[in-house]
């Protein structure tokens, strides 16, 4: 079916050039690069820092991990997921139930166990609002999962089980074996190193040709259900796994902080995981670690620094970045290009305009 | 037995009756205009065809199977493909990106997520950008493309699914002379394999490319032939004269 015409070049010749230069002006390893520098810097960290500090950025670290599961859904699939914190909460929640009444705080079995709730929560909303017969549109479903956050902390407000208003406290050690994990460096390097994890798990999942799938999705839903893809499937698959990510990254939180309470499953926690993703830069995984990092650590300088107003002033930032930078941060150094990125075989530009 | 066959289809919003008993045949291998003036139709029967639109009464057959009820992705998974009228190929992405996009659409799932058929694609990839005369352009977000290249890249995009039908809505639309004539010539080939029912407006096109007609007047089939045929019928030279 390759008949190759050898004339190939007689219309190119014909038409503008121009656009070429400027998608290949900016270096296109940029993310890498970044990648590695907050690999270096997040492994050495402990080390330069005070042990009070270290604790904070543990937190900081747990905190990135919700944040990439919201990029994949919102920077990856277009799925606005404006109640996230659903997925975090329930797996904090669960973990700290089944620490408190059947004493099991393993680290083997609280983990996956987190996973696994939060993945059935996901799977079951995303029964509800994205399998329907019709696609649903962006409204209804960033509708739906706020409703359903929101639904989820009134109900443990509710609940004596789960300890009402106050949550559930002083929930016992993680346990590796019989070593106790307590908050310090020992907790930062676990939360490092499942944060590593996952992060290449998507990186990889992303960079595939199912990642090329989802960019499509993104692109325009019903172009690819013409190609034949299932997207509604695809839509469904991705905010499970996201889901899933939530539930690690909740579990973790409610071992690290001692304790689990409703602001956890409700729109606070949502809210701020979409700013900490729309201030990095959504669909690059690295700008929501960015956004993470930089908002987390601005609020901490800026309210030692400014006791009393440090919130508007962190808002206004936030403000300035999203009405001048709506790529977020991360878009400063990484081109559009490049963020896009690029699916099929590596690319070799020999003589294409690459200089 | 015809690849295409639908009964007297009928079609209306609400008062306004879009079809009213009109009827495709397409063999395989053949190139079939769908023409007429303004308002005719035509457009709406590719949509039913196409499963945009459902049919108010009449049945729409696929390769002897009744597809008036599939979706279009079902449709798309029989062979039956469409190219939008408003160019649709995805432009953030590049033009390699967009083809292998729509080849690797049969993929399992854990194909996709494991890559399996990366490596295997390349070539077809690439030999579909060959043929429509963008290889050199492969890397290039398809958004950097001339308006008349990027009908091509989704005509590339849509025969990629490797389609026994392909639906093209006006095809040359906003192309210069010499974009339509090289359109001609990349369609010729793939007649080989696949069938295409072409709406359009330019009739020089369609005599130029197409092997038999169908002319649509207010909704039923004013005649339908050769374009030899079709040319001799008084009623389209009347019904085109009408209209101007």
């Amino acid at each position: 079916m390759t008949e190759a015409t050898p004339m190939g070049t007689e219309i190119d010749n014909v038409l503008p050039h121009s656009a070429d230069k400027r998608w290949f002006g900016k270096s296109g390893a940029m993310i890498g690069l970044i990648e590695i520098i907050l690999l270096v810097m997040g492994a050495l960290a402990p080390l330069a820092l005070p042990d009070y500090i270290t604790i904070y950025a543990t937190r900081v670290l747990v905190l990135c991990l919700f944040a990439l599961s919201f990029d994949l859904v919102w920077g990856y699939a277009g799925i606005l997921s404006l109640g996230q914190s659903l997925f975090f909460g329930i797996g904090g929640y669960a973990v700290a139930l089944i620490a408190r009444d059947a004493n099991i705080a393993s680290i083997f079995v609280v983990l996956p166990l987190g996973m696994v709730v939060g993945l059935v929560a996901a799977l079951l909303l995303a029964g509800f609002l994205l399998l329907g017969r019709h696609p649903t549109s962006v409204v209804f479903v960033s509708l739906g999962t706020m409703t359903g956050a929101y639904a989820a902390d009134r109900f443990a407000r509710g609940s004596q089980y789960l300890g009402g208003q106050n949550g559930i406290p002083s929930i016992q050690l993680m346990t590796i074996g019989h070593y106790e994990l307590s908050e310090g460096p020992v907790f930062y390097y676990l939360a490092l190193g499942i944060l590593v994890f996952f992060y290449l798990l998507c990186r990889f999942m992303l960079r595939s040709q199912f990642g090329l799938a989802l960019a499509g999705l993104r692109e325009s839903e019903q172009r690819i259900a013409f190609f034949g893809y299932r997207a509604q499937h695809l839509k469904a698959i991705i905010f499970a796994v996201s889901g899933a990510i939530a539930g690690v990254a909740g579990s973790l939180y409610a071992f690290h902080e001692g304790f689990v309470w409703t602001n956890m499953l409700g729109v606070v926690m949502s809210t701020q995981v979409v700013l900490y993703v729309l201030f990095g830069g959504s669909g690059t995984l690295i700008g929501a670690v960015i956004g993470t990092l930089v908002i987390e650590a601005l609020g901490y300088w800026l309210s030692n620094a400014f006791q009393d107003i440090w919130p508007i002033i962190l808002g206004l930032l936030l403000l300035l970045v999203i009405m001048f930078r709506p790529a977020g941060l991360i878009s400063f150094v990484v081109s559009e290009r490049e963020r896009v990125g690029s699916f099929g075989r590596p690319v070799r530009r020999g003589g294409h305009g690459s200089a | 037995m015809a690849l295409l066959e639908t009964t007297p289809i009928q079609k209306s919003f609400g008062k306004l009756v879009a079809l009213d008993g009109a009827t495709l045949t397409v063999g395989e291998s053949e190139f079939h205009g769908l023409i007429g003036p303004n308002g005719s139709g035509k457009s709406t029967l590719m949509k039913c065809v196409a499963g945009a639109e459902t049919p108010s009464k009449g049945r729409v057959k696929f390769s002897g199977i009744d597809i008036t009820r599939h979706s279009p992705a079902a449709r798309a998974r029989a062979g039956l493909t469409l190219k939008f009228q408003i160019t649709s190929v995805l432009p953030a992405l590049t033009l390699y990106d967009n083809i292998l996009l729509a080849l690797q659409a049969k993929s399992s799932l854990m194909g996709l997520m494991f890559s399996r058929s990366r490596g295997a694609l390349h070539d077809r990839v690439m030999g579909m950008l060959e043929q429509f005369r963008l290889a050199a352009r492969a890397y290039q977000p398809a958004s950097a493309l001339s308006h008349g290249q990027q009908q091509w890249l989704e005509i590339a995009m849509a025969l990629a699914t490797d389609p026994k039908l392909l639906l093209l809505d006006e095809p040359t639309g906003g192309m210069s002379l010499e974009e339509r004539r090289v359109t001609g010539d990349l369609l010729r080939p793939i007649k080989q394999n696949c069938s295409l029912i072409i709406v359009e407006h330019d009739l020089d096109f369609i005599r130029d490319v197409c092997d038999r007609l169908t002319v649509l007047d207010q909704g039923t089939v004013l005649c339908s032939g050769t374009v030899q045929e079709v040319q001799a019928d008084p009623r389209v030279q009347e019904v085109y004269l009408r209209r101007a």
